[in-house]
């Protein structure tokens, strides 16, 4: 098979790179780039954990394949950051509201919550119970996730 | 009581900011140098006979390595587990489908899979038994020693015959539960590392790192000071990362061992699911006799569990049962018995409770039909009923202090309303609402049929810059153990909280402190850090002292130590400068520290004598919606209240209590794992449902700290409780919103709908 020229934006950085068209997405994030705060939970699209924004939406890189990146902007955990290039304000509401345990979904959580954000700033927390149905976590009970995602709504419409 | 610093405060989770930029390194995140990737080969059949394994065709997939078979193992193939039945790689058979077989190794993880999925094994499929009643049978096909029975104990008290006999009311029924998936979201994972000099070094995602270290040891026929164990990042544990991730490592090990490079073996999801432990399923026959009064007088158990093919934490899952089987009651006579029967299936093992919800699901829906035969409320009549210190358990163990189930109960009872709700459930339109009621009580730590395990060590180290380093033998698994600990540290040392530092488990740094399980960890790694840190503590203190007198403070004031400072006569000195001092002075700043279990007197013969060293309680209500046109229940609301000891981070111990109760939830109503003539049918989260954002109830946590003079500050163990009584309370509360008695986990709208119908 002929590598694929793909063009495309990663985490704010321009980006030209030959891949092998079969890639999928979650795979060349994780392996080619070495971007590992993607997670593969079940490789199948049920779990969220491997959720990136594509073009400000939130996208299962698992379901994906890497030439569908081309020329769009991708932005994965770790190109998520507050206006003081630190954390970024869910990042801050997750830990402060004990929204993280075990940890791994928890930048599927935060991906997923940022682009409802994006799209919708003055979501409900019916809003955000919906939106958030794609993310399994095993451990929270999903109680503090909430809170988290509603404390970051309110600073950011504060 | 002492005043603490930080203990019993929410300081912030010291892994969380790892976790929450994606920085954190899970066992699939890490790379070495000329690594190679394992995927396995697994058994299609319930039971066969292997005949040949062919990678003839597996050859050709560009990258492949090599086959790993039983041949290729330098020690024993016996993974040591507590009977040690079950191979590393089969040799002749294979007892369930999804077992492994194989392994194959491959330049990348892509085409080990494809290479593996291209192995060729030849078999004969031998009869095999997927049913746990009937593997006890008589006649039944033997797949397990000469009567298929994996492991039995008994508990015989008083007269049973004789208190059925007389009494005023007596229940009887038959329950039973399926099989629960962790679903943990980081699926089984470790990487072997060959070192120099015929070592490995073996990265596990796993709660019992000392389990690995005894199994990589056992297939490597290596000595344990070759093998080195450290403990990855883990994403979710809850019993599932236990026993199993011993085996995953082992086969990473194997591969590493014969290729001479390191590989890394990260299970896929379905494969975690067909292969990996599983809460047991459950049935249970249980009768209780009460007299006219409503004193419950005798309790009659059978408990059967579904082993799966091998034995692997059977025995002592079903020991935890055995012992809680009859609730938490005072009861004069009781005739438990328990069997863990062998079926052709996957084995299973640990999981958030360790054999008591099964059984807890069985007895608490009965103790509400034995109240309602004798005319009481469900409350009232296990508050006549319940353990209060100074009463004994069925195993005759007298409870001491630290006992507070009456008042969880009473504080369930208040919180939630159920006076004025219990007696009056609502109907509108099709929507009928109502509320039921459970308590539980759960043996911390690993009891009288663990106690060879019941140890943990410590190690820790003050540097001379004041940053202090604990290493524990108990593992994070997202509970929050490195926080918890971190607490119980800085505060024995009174070293600022910022300045400690646990370390996830190097089985090279500290003794074999046996397996994070059994809500054990506060308790006996806390311990153990308490014991490390008191001599460093002891030179800290008298050095400060010192000091401040050096500094013209008053000695005949009072010395305070509180958030890392030290202060007395209006002088203070920070823990900083004191440690640097203390280095000056050459005193020794780093300590080994150990706590083992109090003695358990138990006796297997007749289930006799103190189980474990002391209980946790829990106290639960919930309150459902049943829609009686579909039978589908959708829990609103859930009260609970915990007696855990004292409480050491009451954020953390919230996020155990909203996700314990979640998962418990989540099995009572939706988990449903399906097996159709051995084979899984379901193993994905397509097919197999765990609750998310919208299923969740609203929940109203109590903790009543009842202090346990002999826990870290007073604590016992939480990771447990909150799970245990969810199901029966949402059962009782289905029947008494729409008179449905469900007597099968998961309660699916099927079974409400069918009770329904009976009328």
């Amino acid at each position: 098979m002929r590598p694929f020229a793909l063009k495309c934006k990663v985490n704010g950085l321009d980006m030209e790179r030959e891949i092998p068209s079969s890639r999928s997405l979650l795979d060349f994030i994780r392996e080619d780039l070495g971007l590992k705060g993607t997670k593969e939970g079940c490789g199948e699209g049920e779990c969220g954990a491997c959720l990136v924004l594509l073009d400000g939406k939130a996208v299962n890189s698992c379901l994906m394949m890497a030439v569908q990146l081309h020329g769009k902007e991708l932005v994965t955990i770790e190109g998520l950051k507050g206006k003081d290039g630190g954390l970024h304000p869910l990042q801050k509401t997750f830990m402060e509201e004990g929204a993280v345990q075990c940890g791994f979904c928890t930048p599927g959580l935060i991906v997923a919550s940022e682009a409802l954000l994006r799209r919708k700033p003055d979501a409900t927390l019916e809003d955000i119970k919906q939106e958030l149905t794609g993310n399994l976590c095993r451990c929270t009970g999903y109680e503090k996730v909430l809170s988290a995602v509603e404390k970051a709504r309110d600073e950011r419409n504060a | 009581m002492e005043k603490l610093s930080y203990v019993g405060k929410s300081l912030p989770r010291k892994d969380a900011e790892i976790k929450a930029t994606g920085a954190a390194q899970y066992a699939a995140d890490r790379e070495f140098s000329g690594m190679l990737h394992a995927a396995a080969v697994r058994s299609p059949r319930p039971r066969i006979k292997i005949l040949s394994i062919s990678d003839a065709k597996a050859r050709k997939v560009p990258g492949y390595v090599t086959l790993v078979t039983h041949k290729d193992i330098k020690g024993v193939n016996k993974w040591p587990v507590v009977m040690q039945d079950y191979p590393f790689l089969p040799e002749g058979e294979a007892r369930f489908a999804g077992e492994t077989v194989a392994l194959v190794v491959a330049g990348t993880a892509r085409a080990a899979r494809k290479a593996a999925s291209l192995v060729e094994i030849k078999y004969r499929e031998l009869p095999s038994v997927d049913d746990p009643l009937k593997a006890l049978e008589k006649g039944a096909v033997k797949i397990y020693g000469k009567d298929n029975v994996i492991s039995s104990f008994v508990i015989k008290k008083g007269s049973v015959d004789g208190a059925f006999a007389k009494a005023a009311f007596t229940v009887e029924g038959e329950f039973s539960t399926n099989y629960q998936v962790h679903a943990y979201l980081e699926t089984q994972g470790s990487i072997a590392v060959p070192e120099a000099g015929g070592g490995m070094t073996v990265h596990s995602s796993t709660q019992c790192p000392f389990y690995v270290l005894d199994a990589v040891a056992a297939a490597l026929g290596l000595p344990y000071h070759k093998v080195k164990v450290l403990q990855t990042v883990t994403g979710g544990g809850f019993g599932g990362k236990e026993d199993v991730p011993a085996l995953v490592a082992s086969h990473a090990a194997l591969c590493a061992a014969k290729t001479g490079r390191p590989v890394k073996l990260i299970y896929g999801r379905k494969e975690d699911f067909q292969s990996m432990s599983k809460r047991h399923p459950g049935w249970a026959r249980v009768a209780y006799a009460a007299d006219r009064n409503g004193k419950i007088t005798a309790c009659r158990v059978k408990y059967v569990l579904d082993g799966g093919a091998y034995s692997t934490l059977s025995p002592i899952v079903l020991w935890r049962g055995t012992v809680h089987a009859a609730g938490p009651y005072k009861i004069p006579n009781v005739d438990i018995e328990t069997f863990a029967a062998a079926t052709n299936k996957v084995p299973a093992g640990a999981f958030r409770g360790f054999g008591q919800p099964q059984i807890c699901f069985a007895q608490e829906s009965l103790i509400d039909e034995l109240a309602g035969k004798a005319g009481l409320d469900p409350v009232q009549f296990r508050l006549k009923n319940l353990l209060n210190p100074g009463d004994r358990t069925v195993t005759s163990q007298r409870l001491k202090s630290s006992c507070g189930l009456s008042e969880l109960v009473q504080a369930v009872r208040k919180r939630s309303g159920w006076d004025k709700k219990a007696g009056s459930p609502r109907v509108r339109g099709d929507i009928a609402s109502g509320i039921g009621f459970s308590a539980a009580y759960y043996g911390v730590g690993l009891g009288a049929k663990g106690r060879y395990l019941d140890r943990a060590g410590a190690y820790v180290n003050v540097y001379k810059d004041s940053s202090v380093n604990v290493n524990v033998g108990n593992a994070e698994m997202g509970q929050g153990a490195l926080t918890v600990l971190a607490q119980i540290a800085a505060e024995t040392l009174n070293a600022p909280y910022e300045s400690v530092r646990v370390e996830e488990v190097d089985s090279s740094k500290v003794p074999d402190s046996g397996p994070t399980v059994a809500s054990r960890t506060t308790l006996m790694s806390g311990n153990a850090i308490i014991e490390a840190a008191t001599p460093i503590r002891e030179r800290v203190f008298r050095t400060a002292y010192s000091m401040l007198t050096g500094m013209g403070a008053d000695a005949s004031e009072k010395m305070i130590a509180a958030g890392g400072v030290f202060s007395m006569g209006g002088k203070s000195v920070p823990f900083k400068a004191v440690v640097a001092e203390c280095w000056s002075r050459r005193l020794k700043m780093a300590e080994q520290g150990w706590y083992a279990a109090p003695r358990t007197t138990f006796r297997m013969r007749d289930g006799q004598g103190d189980a474990y060293v002391i209980y946790s309680y829990s106290a639960d209500a919930a309150e459902v919606e049943v829609d009686l046109k579909t039978g589908v229940t959708r829990v609103k609301k859930i009260w609970a209240a915990y007696d855990v000891g004292k409480i050491v981070n009451p954020r953390l111990a919230l996020g155990q209590a909203q996700g314990g109760i979640l998962q418990g939830m989540s099995w009572a109503l939706y988990e449903n794992l399906v097996y159709k003539n051995g084979i899984m049918v379901n193993p994905n989260f397509t097919d197999y449902v765990i609750a998310t954002t919208a299923d969740k109830p609203e929940y109203d946590i109590t903790f009543i700290e009842k202090p346990y003079a002999e826990g870290p500050y007073r604590a016992k163990g939480m990771g447990e409780v909150p799970l245990i009584g969810v199901a029966p309370a949402v059962a009782n509360a289905i029947k008494n919103a729409c008179g449905a008695r469900v007597k099968s986990v998961p309660l699916l709208p099927e079974k409400v709908w069918k009770e329904l119908k009976k009328g």
